[in-house]
């Protein structure tokens, strides 16, 4: 059922798309490395690591700009 | 400034892996809060984030044609005045093809009528959700699907349209460009624009793995490229007093950016040569060596 409007009253809702099955490199991080710079969570394009720096494994495509921007080389991209 | 943790752009977004323009409007929203209203002109992002009935946007989101992100943005911004809403932002997102192209009537009558909103164009340098189609915002050599190279042809012919210029020519309060691989450049940026009363307008360059012909995970690198050869260069014009916002000691040469990707790289000499030229020019009329 299309709504009037095509208006969508869940914000948000694109979450249950699980973009993680995209992925063939799996971005993984040395916690042990890492000294919380921020750049992964800044450039990551799909919001899939929190400030903690968790990386979010159901959405992360695996593009590797969090491996290749981070300064001190803490995250590996691995292959699925 | 601190990263704001509250995510405005959700994840499950349809964007490429790596996609430049995901990275831009999430840190623009970052910047702005939730106190926003945002609206998108056709192209990637609308397409990207709202397959209906999903939508990857927190805040209330205006899908509009390519034409009329400017006039939407307008009355949106009218509406909340006439209520006495006149602290919540009001943002348009149009990509360069809605922006430099389609949308160009809509927008500067938006920006000359003053209504106090920000236009972010997110420019990845061609119309890349319909398959790589030449904008007025493609440079000059780029292959796209309407310039491709080949035996009569070394791809786009003209150089890219300056639109961040057409938009100071209207004699608004804020004009800046910006780029996704310096954040805190453009969100510092983003923040201004909301502070001031009247239109703003943030040019913001964002490399396209899709459309460029480079490897996902070089899209921060691509941008910082562009911005360290002087191909893309960052400044804000404030009330009319343009100031360079990254100071470029030394330029590296035009040939480490195109190098980088496929649509430079039937490059000839002579065409390079005509590039660097053309960039020494652009540099040289703002005071960059």
């Amino acid at each position: 059922m299309v709504s009037t409007g095509c208006v969508i009253k869940d914000p948000g809702n694109s979450k249950k798309n699980k973009t993680g099955s995209w992925r063939t490199f799996k971005p993984v991080l040395d916690k042990e490395k890492c000294i919380g710079c921020d750049k992964c969570v800044m450039f990551c394009p799909d919001a899939a690591i929190n400030k903690d720096h968790d990386i979010n494994y159901d959405y992360c495509k695996g593009c590797g700009i969090c491996s290749a921007e981070c300064p001190v080389k803490a995250i590996e991209m691995i292959k699925e | 400034m601190k990263l704001p943790e509250e995510e405005l752009l959700s994840s499950g977004h349809r964007g490429c892996a790596g996609c430049g323009a995901s990275i831009g409007v999430r840190l623009a929203l970052k910047a702005l809060g939730r106190n926003t209203v945002a609206i998108s002109a056709t192209g990637c992002l609308e397409v990207m984030t709202t397959p209906y009935p999903e939508t990857s946007w927190e805040i209330p989101w205006i899908h509009v044609a390519f034409e009329n992100a400017g006039a939407v943005a307008s009355g949106v911004e009218s509406a909340l005045r006439i209520q006495g809403k006149d602290d919540v932002n009001v943002v348009a997102f149009g990509g360069d093809g809605g922006t430099v192209d389609i949308g160009l009537q809509s927008l500067s009558g938006a920006m000359e009528r003053g209504h106090n909103l920000i236009y972010i164009c997110y420019d990845n340098e061609a119309y890349m959700n319909t398959g790589i189609q030449r904008s007025g915002a493609t440079p000059f050599g780029a292959s796209t699907t309407t310039s491709p190279q080949g035996k009569n042809s070394f791809g786009e012919d003209q150089h890219k349209k300056d639109m961040p210029m057409i938009m100071a020519a209207h004699g608004i309060p804020y004009v800046a460009t910006a780029s996704i691989s310096y954040p805190q450049d453009f969100m510092k940026k983003v923040k201004k624009a909301a502070e001031i009363d009247g239109p703003a307008y943030i040019h913001l360059n964002q490399p396209c793995t899709t459309g460029w012909g480079y490897d996902s995970s070089k899209t921060i690198e691509l941008g910082k490229l562009a911005v360290e050869t002087g191909a893309w260069i960052l400044y804000e014009i404030e009330n009319g007093e343009f100031n360079l916002t990254h100071n470029l000691r030394k330029r590296k040469p035009v040939t480490d950016y195109l190098g980088a990707q496929k649509r430079f790289k039937h490059l000839q000499d002579k065409e390079k040569e005509e590039i660097q030229k053309y960039i020494d020019a652009q540099c040289a009329k703002v005071g960059i060596e």
